[in-house]
């Protein structure tokens, strides 16, 4: 079951990581460092992993980077910046009520929000990446909105790979903090060169009646393998919204857990994946509707050229005691290519009665009528295909609940149809 | 009644096109000159929608024999925009529904295509509104139906004025009409056949396909034809329509 552990834990130890010698911090670390020697890299016999294949990651030794690169020069005004998955620099002034640190430093200080939540949102079991990312936690931020406070611009934090001298493997460590009713728009937004890891993991607890749109747009390095893990605890009343925009990573993995913990909580996933050349692009998602009279959301598209791989995975859990449980899921997905392909698994376990839960999956290629019909108006056969294309990812982009960052995605996703 | 002096327009010289195998129309020879108006008449299954799918470009015919010369050029080796942007305008018996794309942005992009291929400047987007509004109220469109995704949920007669308002921005000169006056009700058969009417103009050619002989009433034309099995079987004035309204295809159905 377990692949080589390979040298991604490799020698060195934790001794110089940020708060060694603190017993909780410690432990967390050994508990990681023994998950993932028991699991090792998920192979595609682990089912979880069934459809994307990670050799990528196979073989060659790595580095990992405890000491941030010097690119200190990296032009952005984001209100965070990490660099191969160590805090670089902050941006001030941060909104009154919002405090965003580096992981490293609340380590350091002892932080009683972080000793009490890191590790307790993502849990170990089964889960190769977040064991791994465990076993190496160091760096990161920490990003806490207080009780009542409302941000709407969107705070924009930056993700940033940069080459070594051996392959890089890190794994940053977020955890983001939403007191009761307050609310955050967060953008994410990954860049890269070169070939690496980026395994990032992110824990979220969202207390009642908070709200948090949450962004990513992964433009991963191509070389790179990024796998982002983030797992959501939502209280009653509290709405978690997470949109992904996939463009970059040779594998790139976007797996989101939500707990929707109490009564009246909801969670929207949306996304497009945008592939091409050989890419492998991979949504697994988990939601577990664990109350009563909470709603789930979920939207993907893909659009996929040349032998790019989609993957959606979505399974939603509806427990016993979860009555008037509202849920639905769609994945729709665009071929360009005869070689591209997607494995779309939806999986519904529900114990519970009187809930409303409906899911769908549709494959399909450029409707030729719809082409023929805009080519019989004058457009050029390249235009009108762009037109249809565009006008796919306008389905997944319209989702986004914040007009600024819909904006940005668009943009950033209309783009991609240009990119080599 | 016969326009001796127009120039030819459209000459469909013998022509044989198969689908799938099957040949569906078998030899047609059908002259239209410039400013001249002709019906296609005929039940169903005789092969209209062919013809007119075939003259524009249309995947999925195999011409197997004959012709198409439009202003003198081999028609049918120029792909669908070359068409479109050569001044030929088929409006769709049924208009496909595109989510996601909004009709302004598609109106625009469609004119500009036309206008680039003639060598005109194109439009930005005020100088394109200023015209699209113009046409809107010519044609007395509620300017609420091109803020939406094109066609998409469009009632039939909706999408049959969407053809029309392409049509008078696009100012085509040869306009193929394929049953666009199926499913409609008469208000929306008045906007249609208005919209034609206005642009009639010594330039401008139009071929109106259809199963019924009422829109006939409204867009009157100079010759009528009666397609059957695939053929021509016959020609004539406006009366022909007229008389078919009375005696039906049964007899020319059966003589194809």
């Amino acid at each position: 079951m377990a692949g080589e552990p390979t040298g991604l834990l490799h020698a060195g130890g934790t001794a110089s990581l940020p708060g060694a010698g603190n017993t909780w911090i410690d432990s967390l670390r050994e508990a990681g460092a023994r998950r993932f020697t028991g699991l090792g890299l998920p192979t595609r016999k682990v089912e979880d992993w069934k459809y994307t294949d990670l050799r990528a990651l196979s073989g060659s030794a790595w580095d990992l980077p405890v000491e941030p690169a010097d690119l200190a020069n990296i032009e952005d005004d984001a209100s965070a910046v990490l660099i191969n998955g160590c805090w670089m620099r902050g941006h001030r002034p941060l909104p009154d009520g919002v405090e965003l640190v580096s992981l490293a430093r609340a380590i350091e200080d002892g932080d009683d929000v972080v000793r009490h939540h890191l590790g307790s949102v993502a849990s170990l079991a089964r889960k190769h990446f977040v064991a791994l990312n465990t076993a190496w936690l160091a760096d990161g931020l920490v990003l806490k909105v207080a009780d009542g406070v409302t941000i709407d611009g969107p705070l924009r934090i930056t993700l940033a790979g940069a080459p070594g001298a051996q392959r890089l493997a890190w794994h940053p460590r977020n955890l983001i903090v939403l007191g009761r009713e307050a609310s955050l728009t967060l953008v994410m937004h990954h860049v890269g060169t070169g070939d690496y890891l980026a395994n990032l993991v992110e824990e979220v607890v969202l207390e009642r009646g908070a709200r948090l749109r949450h962004y990513r747009v992964q433009d991963d390095s191509p070389d790179a393998v990024n796998v982002s893990t983030t797992e959501v605890k939502v209280a009653g009343d509290a709405t978690y919204e997470n949109f992904v925009l996939a463009t970059g990573a040779g594998v790139g993995r976007n797996q989101i857990a939500v707990e929707l913990a109490e009564p009246g909580a909801s969670v929207r996933l949306d996304g497009a994946c945008l592939g091409r050349h050989r890419q492998q692009l991979d949504t697994t998602t988990v939601i577990d509707h664990a109350a009563p009279r909470c709603t789930s959301r979920e939207a993907y598209r893909y659009i996929l050229d040349d032998s790019a791989k989609g993957i959606f995975q979505g399974r939603v859990t509806v427990r016993k005691h979860a009555g008037g449980t509202d849920s639905h899921q769609s994945s729709k997905t665009l071929l360009l290519s005869g070689k591209a392909g997607i494995d779309a698994k939806p999986e519904l376990e529900i114990y519970a009665d009187d809930v409303s839960c409906g899911h769908g999956a549709t494959v399909g290629e450029i409707d030729q009528d719809a082409l023929f019909y805009m080519r019989s108006r004058g457009i050029p056969l390249e235009e009108a295909r762009d037109l249809l294309i565009a006008a796919f990812i306008e389905g997944a982009v319209e989702t986004i609940t914040s007009p600024e960052v819909q904006a940005l995605i668009r943009d950033h996703a209309l783009a991609w149809r240009t990119r080599a | 009644m016969e326009k001796n002096a127009a120039m030819t327009l459209l000459s469909v010289e013998n022509l044989r096109v198969a689908v799938e195998g099957e040949e569906i129309l078998k030899g047609i020879n059908l002259s239209i000159g410039t400013g001249e108006v002709h019906a296609i008449m005929g039940p169903n299954g005789s092969g209209k929608s062919t013809l007119s799918h075939v003259l524009a470009g249309r995947d999925g015919y195999q011409v197997t024999e004959g012709r198409v010369l439009y202003k003198g050029e081999d028609l049918l080796a120029m792909e669908p925009e070359e068409r479109a942007q050569a001044g030929l305008f088929l409006a769709f018996q049924y208009p496909v529904e595109i989510p996601g794309v909004p009709t302004v942005s598609f109106l625009k992009h469609a004119m500009n295509s036309v206008r680039k291929a003639k060598g005109l400047n194109t439009l930005d987007a005020f100088e394109f509104k200023k015209i699209m509004d113009a046409r809107l109220a010519d044609l007395q469109i509620d300017n609420s139906m091109v803020r939406r995704p094109l066609n998409a949920g469009f009632s039939g007669g909706e999408k049959k004025r969407m053809e029309i308002l392409q049509m008078a921005l696009l100012e085509p000169e040869l306009t193929i009409l394929d049953e666009t006056d199926s499913g409609l009700d008469i208000d929306a058969l008045k906007v249609v056949a208005d919209g034609v009417n206005a642009m009639r103009s010594p330039d401008r050619t139009t071929l109106v396909i259809t199963h019924y002989q009422r829109l006939l009433n409204h867009i009157v034309p100079d010759r009528v034809h009666v397609l059957a099995g695939g053929r021509i079987v016959r020609s004539g004035d406006p009366s022909l329509a007229l008389e078919l309204e009375e005696s039906g295809y049964g007899d020319m159905v059966t003589a194809a």
